[in-house]
């Protein structure tokens, strides 16, 4: 056994050759390749922004060549930034990091599956950046038919081939977790010593499983009527359109929760540490994650209001909209009842779960309005819906995702990064978000129609202070990558519990070794043991529970 | 094997060599058992959606559209269909009982089973293929070589059919059965290479957890048969 | 750690069954039962996939989770099947074409 022990204090950050992350089955090192991959993809989706923005800083299409171009643009945007950064940006990077260490686990139940679905992704990935390279696609990322399958002269096919390859890649890591969450844990940790972080995941992993092969066959279908012009979708052939976007968004609607869910499972942990107290109503928010997921699945139907859908199918879907309100709601209130006489503190990690929480209820609210027909009719293809999803998938899931990487990073690696730099970074980011979201909200309201290249010049002043708030998130953007990157620059100097964390991922050195625990833990309490008194952990480096 | 007993508090005795070997994440064989197990299900789960696409696609079509649909139906072969489906049906049989011959470490049976599972699926797959092959003399492959049949046409002038919609049952003919197809291939190749490891005796233990959870990918892609027969087939056979 | 080992007997038993229904499901298509082939057809179609599915998946030997997944993706198959099919079936209603 001594040899043995000796050997586990390596860390998982030990071997530095290339062929030791290519073949890793680790689910760290795992965790960290994905990361590496959403970080390129979320720069790359970032460039096309910019240039969008750029575009639409005057009402005249000045800075790209064509109408076209700013087609293909967004398209690449949004294909790049939802299937290839916000849908494996949480699930991929802190659920593959975290999901084994806070349940207690050497690894997730599929190691080598895990590493498969990396590389699946990798290809799908590498097929985007083809497509961007050698022209682009123009139907917006929803591939809407028979526009897509008819009409477009752009390379439809291969971007549905890799978005039905990146899918696979969802579904893996989904089955991986349920599998890991269910068989996995360790003696004693029961379904309600869970982290929430574990809950939300599990709640995403079940519409990654459940609904991602729906888009699969979607969009193969779409490539089947492109390739033999046989009749599913093309209403000339005899098709319905409207089913490619019933099958579309039975995906893509829960997808913005594949995206939300985790960054609340993120906020869920943050909140309870910075402010020392225990979780308020932790069955309550475990409950509403899979609510969530469950009612996510029935109102895809919002979307299509003005597709020619029946309008009592769009009565049954705006009523199944408002209920998802409900555990959204119970969630926001009882992150705020945890702060509650709380001992706060605004550390970094605790800005950008602060800023969630706030931009997501503006997301959410907006949400109900788009949900009630009447205004939806109005303002749908606006700048509106743009910024209200922007709000939930920015203002929402990456700053859930920023802070996730602030709160865990000193666990991923060993470090600690300029406290002043991160609290700068997150106030940039809300405020250069605010700044160029916020004005859309208007200019949506004001009848600017989304997915135009020009617009009347009433519009600029507006479409102005979207793009300096936009250059202003840019930089919120770049430098978190700088000071974290040159945090690694320093040994390693966090120690195993840097927040005075309570769930078990803190209870194993920083980097973790090999097989996470030196021997696997003992669960005997719930994870938020915090108290306001003192701001003191029960025991914040857990030498009590886990030998 | 070495990984696996250091780091555990007590740790088993080194594995004879016919027992499973217990991948490093696990605590015991039992543990790894059931995940495998469990993760071919959320596998199937999958896959359940995944034919689910197509079938509410069928389901619109076959809502908006009754008529074309059984008469399109009509140029299936029920019968090779229901030959297919005992087919299926008997290899699913044979797949039941190689996983017991698994389960009670029968090597002799076990390949033979298997064996039967994979050439009964063949066969499955040579009954389809003359289907196809009728069907593409009847030019009734939509992108291929598509034609209204003349009886049909000329009920289409007299009733309100759409022909469009005629020639949409068979592309979602072919693209399930095609997507059935494509699995029972994966199957066949699936119950080959556990046939041929059981044979070079590969498997630690008797590969029991392999060969269930082959078996159950066996049975899933049998029970997607079982719906898309009378989907497809049986519409309206009287007339 | 190995599951419930079913009799060579019980699974001849099941195959028997499901070419029961199977002729059953065929003779059915050929009745005059107008409107019912439909509901008669699934109906035999999901005796068929619970015998599979108990017996030779091993559903029946086997403890909640696997029940669970298993009836969890019908359920959501059922969702997907369920609000597409409100659209099209309810567009009619409205005397307004296209709604």
């Amino acid at each position: 056994m001594s040899a043995m022990a000796v050997e586990f204090k390596e860390d998982y950050l030990q071997a530095y050759r290339l062929k030791s992350w290519l073949l890793t089955t680790d689910h760290k090192r795992i965790g960290l390749l994905y990361m590496a991959t959403i970080t390129f993809f979320f720069f790359v989706g970032g460039a096309a922004a910019t240039i969008m923005r750029l575009e639409l800083m005057t009402p005249k299409g000045d800075v790209l060549p064509s109408p076209d171009a700013y087609n293909r643009l967004f398209t690449m945007h949004g294909v790049v930034m939802i299937f290839f950064f916000l849908i494996p940006s949480i699930p991929a990077v802190l659920g593959n990091f975290l999901i084994p260490l806070m349940i207690g686990a050497r690894d997730l139940a599929f190691p080598i599956l895990n590493l498969l679905s990396w590389y699946v992704l990798m290809i799908g990935g590498s097929i985007a950046i083809g497509i961007l390279i050698f022209g682009g696609v123009d139907t917006g990322w929803t591939f809407y038919t028979p526009f897509s399958t008819m009409f477009s002269n752009t390379m439809v096919v291969p971007a549905a081939t890799a978005v039905f390859i990146a899918g696979f890649s969802s579904i893996l890591t989904g089955l991986n977790f349920i599998v890991t969450v269910h068989t996995m844990r360790a003696p004693g940790m029961t379904w309600f010593r869970l982290p929430l972080f574990v809950w939300a995941l599990y709640a995403t992993s079940l519409i990654q499983v459940l609904g991602t092969p729906v888009l699969a066959i979607a969009v193969a279908l779409v490539a089947v009527e492109r390739l033999l012009h046989v009749g599913i979708f093309d209403p000339a052939l005899g098709g319905d359109p409207i089913l490619f976007q019933h099958l579309f968004w039975f995906y893509s609607h829960p997808a913005v929760y594949i995206m939300l869910l985790p960054s609340m499972g993120v906020v869920a942990e943050i909140v309870p540490c910075f402010s020392r107290r225990p979780i308020f109503g932790y069955k309550l928010i475990a409950f509403s994650s899979v609510a969530i997921a469950v009612l996510g699945f029935l109102v895809w139907g919002h979307h299509m209001f003005v597709s020619g859908q029946s309008m009592y199918a769009g009565m049954i879907f705006s009523f199944l909209s408002f209920m998802v309100a409900i555990p959204s709601a119970i969630k926001v209130f009882n992150w705020t009842a945890t702060m509650y006489k709380g001992s706060v503190r605004l550390d970094t990690p605790m800005l950008y779960a602060l800023g969630f929480i706030g931009l997501f209820t503006m997301g959410g609210l907006t949400g109900l309005m788009l949900a009630s027909v009447a205004i939806d009719v109005h303002v749908h293809d606006t700048y509106f819906v743009v910024a209200h999803f922007h709000y939930i998938m920015v203002g929402g899931a990456v700053m859930g995702y920023l802070g996730g990487i602030h709160f865990w990073w000193p666990k991923m690696s060993g470090r600690m990064y300029s406290e002043l730099l991160g609290k700068l970074s997150a106030l940039t980011v809300f405020i250069g978000f605010n700044l160029t979201f916020f004005p859309q909200f208007v200019l949506g309201y004001l009848g600017m129609p989304r997915r135009y290249y020009e617009y009347p010049a009433e519009f600029q002043v507006l479409n102005v202070m979207s793009t300096a708030g936009a250059s202003i998130l840019a930089v919120g953007y770049v430098l978190p990558l700088a000071y974290l990157l040159f945090s690694l620059r320093r040994p390693p100097d966090a120690g195993p519990n840097p927040w005075r964390a309570s769930g078990l991922e803190w209870q194993t050195d920083s980097p973790p070794p090999v097989h996470n625990f030196e021997e696997i833990p003992i669960v005997t309490r719930g994870p938020y043991q915090y108290s306001p008194e003192g701001a003191e952990a029960i025991d914040g480096n857990g030498d009590d529970a886990s030998r | 094997m070495e990984t696996v007993t250091t780091h555990r508090a007590s740790g088993p005795p080194a594995a004879p060599s016919d027992e499973p070997i217990l991948e490093v994440q696990f605590d015991d064989l039992e543990q790894q058992h059931e995940a495998s197990s469990v993760g071919m299900w959320v596998f199937l789960a999958t896959e359940v959606m995944f034919f689910g696409g197509l079938i509410a696609a069928y389901a619109v079509y076959r809502a908006i559209s009754p008529s074309e649909v059984a008469l399109a139906s009509q140029h299936l072969n029920v019968g090779l269909g229901c030959l297919n489906t005992v087919i299926l049906l008997g290899s699913s049989l044979s797949m039941a009982l190689a996983v017991r011959a698994a389960q009670l470490q029968s090597r002799r049976n076990l390949l033979w089973f298997l064996a039967i599972t994979a050439a009964l699926g063949a066969c499955f797959l040579g009954v389809k293929a003359v289907e196809y092959y009728q069907e593409y003399r009847e030019h009734l492959i939509p992108g291929w070589n598509f034609q209204i049949p003349a009886q049909v046409a000329a009920k289409s002038s007299s009733l309100p059919l759409d022909p469009r919609r005629f020639e949409m049952f068979f592309v979602l003919y072919f693209f399930m059965t095609g997507l059935h197809a494509f699995h029972l291939i994966v199957g066949i190749a699936l119950v080959s290479v556990m046939a041929l490891l059981t044979w070079r005796r590969w498997f630690s233990g008797s590969g029991e957890t392999q060969i269930e959870v082959t078996g159950l990918y066996w049975h899933f892609v049998d029970v997607v048969w079982v719906f898309l027969y009378p989907l497809l087939y049986l519409i309206d056979v009287q007339s | 750690m190995s599951g419930h080992v079913v009799s060579v007997r019980t699974n001849i038993t099941i195959f028997v069954a499901l070419l029961i229904l199977l002729f059953a499901t065929v003779g059915a298509a050929y009745l005059p039962l107008e409107s019912l082939h439909l509901p008669l057809a699934l109906t035999i179609a999901a005796a068929k996939a619970v015998l599979i599915g108990l017996f030779f998946m091993h559903l029946y030997y086997r403890h909640h989770l696997t029940w669970i997944v298993s009836v969890a993706s019908l359920l959501w198959l059922g969702i997907l099947l369920a609000l597409t099919l409100s659209d099209y079936l309810s567009r009619g209603w409205l005397d307004i074409p296209g709604k």
